[in-house]
């Protein structure tokens, strides 16, 4: 059986999908949500480099660097602010922040 | 055929290294599947011959990213058992909504086809793999992209820089902190102290000492 491009973003579209219910799962804890949404960011790329390669473009894998160094940029500054937050309060529940509502 | 097992290798690895991402128990068990969910991404990106981003998401997630998750997961001090709590509440939402987005998506990925006219609007033609192992003197997926990285998409290149350098800092910002009663050399003070500062002349009586 030979792998085509619909075998890739079947991967893809899986791995989002983990990606999505991970965030929906884990409410209480954010370090998984962030995981989450890591996977989330792999999954897309995971498509980029599929339509890429096989529609024969490079554009394609231009764009799934960008992907890369938001999803690198995200996770630096999301756990920069987890460990302020964790500072302040002394845990991360993210359920009772309501700082900014009040 | 080693191509396809190699495929189906790393793709059920890659799935169930995804599902044990949001199912473990300890975080630092999520973040070595967060791990092994990017190794086999890597190993697909090589099967479709994007030689130079799979190594680059080696590099960056693994080397960078994972390890970073991985020394916050391990800095905070949180009971996360007790965050598990609620995970059963939201299970049959959870479920239900990634089962209809991949019901969505597969339907999507079932009817699409190439257009017609794909070939001709491409921007910059990638070698495949079946191009560089035939050719190996062409060009390869590296240095094509390099080509029009450097080129074409120079801007592209230079704003990922820009968001790089605006995490870094926003980063640091947000972690740095001024500690108190740290006992810390102060090179100015120390130059601009005066002699009268520095001693204290006292007349002593003969006999009376120094009270």
């Amino acid at each position: 059986m030979d792998i085509g491009l619909g075998h890739y973003l079947s991967v893809a579209a899986i791995l989002f999908a983990i990606g999505m219910a991970g965030i929906f799962l884990n409410r209480k804890n954010v370090i998984v949500i962030l995981m989450s949404i890591e996977l989330m960011l792999l999954a897309v790329n995971i498509n980029f480099v599929a339509f890429s390669q096989f529609l024969g473009d490079l554009v394609g894998q231009v764009f799934a660097f960008m992907v890369l160094t938001v999803a690198a940029a995200e996770a630096a500054v999301g756990l920069a602010i987890l460990v302020a937050f964790f500072r302040n309060r002394g845990d991360i529940a993210v359920d009772d922040a309501s700082l900014m509502k009040n | 055929m080693i191509a396809a097992a190699a495929f189906w290798i790393f793709a059920v690895l890659a799935v169930f290294s995804g599902f044990m991402v949001i199912a473990a128990k300890n975080p630092v068990h999520s973040v070595l599947f967060l791990i092994s969910a990017f190794i086999s991404a890597a190993g697909l990106f090589v099967l479709m011959g994007a030689e130079y981003l799979a190594m680059v998401l080696v590099v960056v997630y693994v080397g960078a990213v994972a390890v970073l998750f991985l020394f916050v997961v391990m800095m905070l001090d949180v009971d996360f058992v007790e965050m598990k709590q609620g995970f059963l509440q939201y299970m049959p939402y959870g479920l239900m909504i990634a089962g209809l987005i991949v019901v969505e998506l597969m339907m999507v990925v079932g009817v699409w086809a190439f257009p017609a006219d794909a070939e001709l609007a491409r921007a910059h033609p990638s070698p495949t793999a079946a191009q560089t192992v035939a050719d190996p003197n062409g060009p390869t997926n590296i240095e094509a992209l390099g080509l029009i990285l450097y080129t074409d998409y120079v801007h592209y290149f230079q704003i990922a820089g820009m968001v790089l350098l605006v995490a870094m800092i926003g980063a640091i910002i947000l972690t740095f902190r001024t500690r108190e009663g740290i006992k810390k050399q102060d090179a100015a003070k120390q130059i601009g102290r005066k002699r009268e500062e520095g001693y204290e002349l006292v007349d002593i009586k003969p006999g009376q000492g120094l009270s």
